[in-house]
């Protein structure tokens, strides 16, 4: 496919790695963000082709893995109310929260639905004008401006009966509490490159300017991760972090406009529970008042049970980059695909998933 | 999850557009680029067009890859 294939080319591939170990001579440490860079690097077997001096850690950019239980919990107990149907993005239906899951909840009878885009959601709430359909709106600032599209719609076509559960969360805050943490001393950072086609690049100027540390936005094949690799081995070595965009054909410094316009006017910034971080302030999207009747928190009355972490789990820890799947006691034992015990090993760009589906026994 | 696939629109009707995905056709929003015209390639995520690709960006990008074998 167009803009797929040529950046898979092995041959060029072979450049940039040999550029890579001609002009890297000192330790460095590197996080891709990214989920989705996490499984192609996974997939193609880049770690092993780079030089001892560079290491990748896997970050937290998994909307999934990084849902809370407390907000999992949420999405369980709207399932259970009468007359609900609630939508979401395949990979969430496994993932356990702190009693059940949504898949459970379906196995209980309760409406749980699979759909590809909030457009699907919109379109259950138009053929079923009986029920309240709910969209539960994981994910970073790449879904955002489409869950705010869907309410923006739901609005303009007079559809009542459509709600989100509003979970967006934003990447450069969490990039920041990381990096407050102090606990991974990171020379550079793959930034994600689907986000950054929304935000543009000017968000992380703070991270070199105020941390000392590499920036260099990705795309998601092999040769774009390499490339990203090769600008940020370059940056640290001559000692001048900054900004740069490897991904030029998707992102543009500013952003997608358009979709910033669309965000701003249905979310206003405000706190988000992160697995593995806890409640990071002004780190994700709410609804505005504005628009609150969409707002599923406002319009259905929940309760749910004190919030249970699965033992032996450290998804937390894969997330923070302090720890890799192969250090948890559970991973290949109780906790596989078929029956994860933690979102890690859902999603299909979590790192367990990744280093189950792709990794050596290492 | 932010996974997005570069698409070839083929036909546009006002905020919606039909893209080709390895030879399947599909209808996506583009009330997020409406700057999207017949012929372009979009990345699409769930369902939405998110950004026109820039082309000449990709053949630059192309080339600098090319030109990393000279360096050594």
């Amino acid at each position: 496919m167009k803009f797929i294939d040529e950046f898979r080319d092995v041959e060029l591939a072979k450049n940039v790695i040999g550029r890579i170990k001609q002009i890297s001579t000192r330790p460095t440490r590197l996080m891709e963000f990214c989920g989705g860079h996490t499984v192609s690097i996974m997939r193609s077997g880049l770690r092993q082709l780079l030089p001892p001096t560079v290491e990748m850690l896997s970050g937290p950019g998994c909307p999934v893995c990084v849902t809370a239980n407390a907000d999992i919990d949420k999405a369980i107990a709207l399932a259970g109310l009468p007359d609900v149907i609630i939508t979401t993005f395949g990979d969430m239906m496994k993932v356990p929260g702190s009693y059940s899951s949504l898949q459970r909840a379906r196995a209980e009878e309760a409406d749980v639905r699979i759909v590809y885009s909030t457009q699907d959601a919109l379109q259950i709430a138009r053929d079923n004008p009986t029920k309240s359909v709910i969209f539960i709106g994981i994910g970073f600032e790449t879904t955002a401006p489409t869950i705010a599209a869907s309410i923006l719609e739901a609005e303009s076509k007079g559809i009542k009966n459509y709600y989100v559960l509003c979970l967006s969360k934003l990447c450069p805050p969490i990039m920041k509490a990381l990096l407050d943490l102090g606990e991974l001393k990171l020379d550079g950072i793959v930034c994600p490159g689907h986000v950054s086609v929304i935000i543009g690049s000017r968000p992380y100027q703070f991270i070199p300017r105020d941390y000392g540390v590499a920036c260099v936005i990705s795309g998601f094949e092999p040769l774009d991760i390499l490339l990203s690799v090769e600008m940020l081995v370059a940056q640290i070595e001559t000692g001048k972090p900054k900004v740069e965009i490897a991904y030029r054909r998707g992102v543009n410094p500013q952003g997608n406009k358009t979709a910033l316009v669309l965000m701003d006017t249905i979310f206003e910034i405000g706190s988000a529970d992160w697995r593995g971080m806890g409640v990071v302030p002004a780190s994700g999207l709410k609804i505005r008042k504005k628009f609150e009747r969409f707002d599923a928190e406002k319009a259905f009355s929940i309760t749910t049970e004190p919030v249970r972490e699965a033992k032996g789990c450290i998804c937390g820890d894969i997330l923070r980059g302090v720890k890799i799947p192969l250090d948890c006691k559970l991973f290949r034992k109780a906790c596989t695909p078929e029956h994860p015990v933690g979102p890690c090993m859902v999603s299909s760009e979590g790192s367990c998933a990744a280093y189950y589906q792709y990794g050596s026994e290492e | 999850m932010c996974l997005a696939v570069p698409v070839k629109v083929v036909s546009i009707d006002g905020k919606e557009a039909e893209v080709e995905i390895g030879g399947v056709k599909r209808r996506v929003s583009i009330v997020l680029t409406p700057e999207a015209k017949v012929g372009d390639y979009v990345l699409l995520h769930t369902g939405y067009a998110i950004n026109v690709i820039n082309e000449a960006e990709a053949q630059e990008t192309l080339k600098i890859l090319e030109e990393m074998a000279s360096l050594e």
